[in-house]
């Protein structure tokens, strides 16, 4: 069975004067464990709505999610917060770490909130995770005193350092300059090498070509799924300008 | 999550922001540092004036001949005779416990060269046993002595000290007067009552103070001792109705004796110390709930400014109820450790006040109980809001926001 099943899926936004705006128009995907996924389309595509939906931040309108076996489209909030937690491991464009707080405390958060009691053993799962990501003599240095890279890399660890099954990355390499994104794509694709399933979104072609799968969403639908030169073909003919 | 993770993650979360803890603690600090020391100057107050009311005897009547209108209209007022026979009749009263005859006057003491001008008081041994007021040196006058009208006299702290400074002062001669006393005894010292020093007077036996001194045969008052509380304003009707029938008086308006009740003193000191208490309490108590609503702005502020962070930690997995638990923690970690220097805070200053105003600190356990309970409950209740607020924030708007 598939890691992850979107059956369905339909997301309709009501803004405040009644208008209805359908992000996403039914979409149906299945992404294998060990899969390396790019996801792609212009804004307004339907692409981060699938990404919160993958996420468990957002609740879709109808359809089915399963992940990891699990019916999660029907679950509480509090629920999904567990499922976050345990499941999934979030990469975010603006690295989204807590500032004043040293690397190896942000990688160690998810362990707090899974309630891992003894501070000795978070330290070791979080130093194991930074040492992974290269960062292991860096664990006492905050933000601010760290690269962009260096700071997207604290992110991975703290993304990883639960062993989600899924990892989800939204446009990661977004603040970096193409050095730092090809760092940060060749750990990401280490990591799936040795078995990790990672989906992330792009807008770059450069990005989706290093990954091993690309998808495509145009107007709340997937135009486009298969092997990055095929599908970055069919932008060329102009299905994205 | 358990408590200590949560508490942890709170203290974390404080450390980062130092000054902002440091500013809200403040408001907390000083409100419960305010309550403390203002509850504790009215208890010291209360206290000072209690210790000094007892000093002039507990469950005493003084009463005091009155004055008689004379027969013209605006004629002079003629003043009752009080006599010996009359305090040895108002003893023989099985409702008095204790008594002494009070004869007072102003008259200068002289040593040598030095002269010093304080109240001479003509009265028996009992004057010491009512005020409980031990002697520092030497002894009281006998009864043998009063008999005799001897010129003996037991001296007042302040007096003895004016006279004689360190020196001792018992078997020298004082002039009273034209009178040499030979000094018998000194008194403790006792502070002042508020009716004036009750530490600048001495002691002479009522017959001689009335031969030398006043040179009459009227006392000025009688001082007399119930046994108990309650039984002070019977003893009160009693002895002045006793009185005025001795004296003939019909109509006790005019020219009746009147007296003076120690417990009513007493208990309107009481009335006016609580009021006091209370005002100087709402008063601090009004600064605590202003810091209160500093810690309600501040959280508020906290929450605003945490958004992102708040976005950050629900998508690593905590629930709602995680958050909302993290920013309570906050609030009661600022509040307890707030008021606990608050209490130390308030504690210092109540001894300080103390020391300048001489009187006992007196810091109850109560006041201490009520300004750390209600710092904890007013940063817990102010504190929620901003923490439910915080809780129920969207992790997707939470992420975004800049």
């Amino acid at each position: 069975m598939a890691l992850v099943e979107l059956r369905g899926i339909e997301k309709i936004y009501r803004s405040g004067g009644g208008v209805e705006v359908r992000a996403v128009k039914g979409i149906d995907l299945s992404i294998d464990a060990g899969e390396f996924v790019a996801i792609m389309g212009p804004s307004g595509s339907g692409k981060s709505t699938t990404m919160n939906t993958l996420g468990c931040l957002d609740r879709p309108t109808s359809g089915a999610y399963l992940l990891d076996g699990l019916d999660v489209a029907r679950m509480s909030k509090d629920e999904w917060a567990f499922i976050r937690n345990r499941k999934l491991g979030f990469v975010f464009q603006g690295f989204n770490l807590l500032s004043r707080t040293s690397a190896l405390e942000n990688v160690e958060l998810p362990l707090l909130y899974q309630g891992v009691k003894r501070a000795s053993e978070r330290r070791e799962r979080a130093m194991a995770s930074l040492t992974s990501v290269g960062l292991g003599e860096r664990y006492h240095h905050v933000p601010s005193q760290m690269s962009g890279g260096e700071q997207q890399r604290v992110a991975i660890a703290r993304a990883l350092v639960t062993q989600p099954v899924l990892v989800l990355a939204d446009e990661p390499t977004g603040n970096l300059d193409t050095k730092t994104s090809d760092e940060v794509m060749a750990l990401f694709d280490s990591l799936n090498k040795n078995g990790q399933t990672i989906v992330l979104v792009t807008h770059e072609p450069d990005i989706a070509m290093k990954c091993r799968r690309v998808i495509l969403f145009r107007d709340g639908r997937i135009i486009g799924d298969g092997a990055p030169d095929e599908v970055l073909r069919t932008v060329a003919r102009g299905v994205i300008s | 999550m358990n408590i200590s993770l949560t508490l942890r993650i709170a203290t974390r979360a404080l450390i980062r922001n130092k000054l902002r803890t440091v500013l809200t603690m403040l408001g907390l600090v000083i409100g419960v540092a305010a309550v403390i020391a203002m509850l504790s100057i009215g208890n010291g107050a209360k206290a000072s004036m209690d210790e000094r009311i007892a000093g002039m005897g507990t469950n005493t009547v003084h009463i005091w001949p009155g004055f008689r209108k004379g027969k013209k209209r605006g004629g002079q007022e003629e003043r009752l005779d009080l006599t010996v026979d009359d305090w040895k009749a108002v003893d023989d009263l099985p409702e008095v416990m204790e008594s002494c005859p009070m004869a007072q006057s102003n008259a200068s003491l002289v040593v040598g060269s030095s002269n010093w001008s304080c109240d001479v008081v003509g009265t028996s041994p009992s004057y010491l046993t009512i005020r409980n007021w031990p002697l520092e040196a030497g002894r009281m006058f006998t009864e043998s002595e009063i008999n005799s009208a001897a010129s003996v006299v037991v001296l007042g702290f302040e007096v003895k000290k004016e006279l004689f400074g360190a020196a001792d002062a018992v078997g020298e001669t004082v002039r009273i007067g034209n009178f040499p006393f030979r000094v018998v005894g000194v008194l403790i010292e006792k502070g002042n009552s508020g009716f004036g020093s009750r530490d600048n007077s001495a002691l002479v036996p009522y017959t001689t103070h009335l031969q030398k001194v006043r040179k009459n045969d009227s006392l000025s008052y009688l001082t007399l001792q119930a046994p108990t509380r309650e039984a002070v304003k019977a003893l009160e009707i009693i002895a002045v109705d006793f009185l005025n029938e001795r004296h003939h008086i019909t109509d006790p308006e005019n020219g009746g004796f009147s007296a003076f009740n120690m417990a009513k003193i007493s208990d309107m000191a009481d009335q006016s110390s609580r009021i006091f208490t209370l005002l100087l309490g709402g008063i601090a108590s009004v600064s605590l709930l202003v810091g209160g609503i500093g810690v309600m702005n501040i959280m508020l502020v906290s929450v605003t400014e945490r958004i992102r962070e708040i976005g950050i930690r629900m998508a690593v997995g905590a629930r709602g109820i995680d958050i909302l638990s993290q920013f309570l923690a906050e609030a009661v970690a600022l509040s307890l450790s707030g008021g606990a220097i608050g209490v130390a805070l308030g504690y210092f200053i109540s001894q300080v006040i103390a020391k300048y105003a001489e009187w006992p600190a007196v810091v109850s356990q109560s006041s201490v109980l009520l300004a750390f309970g209600t710092s904890v409950f007013i940063g817990v209740f102010f504190g929620f809001y901003p923490a439910l607020s915080a809780s129920r924030l969207d992790p997707i708007q939470a992420l975004r926001h800049e």
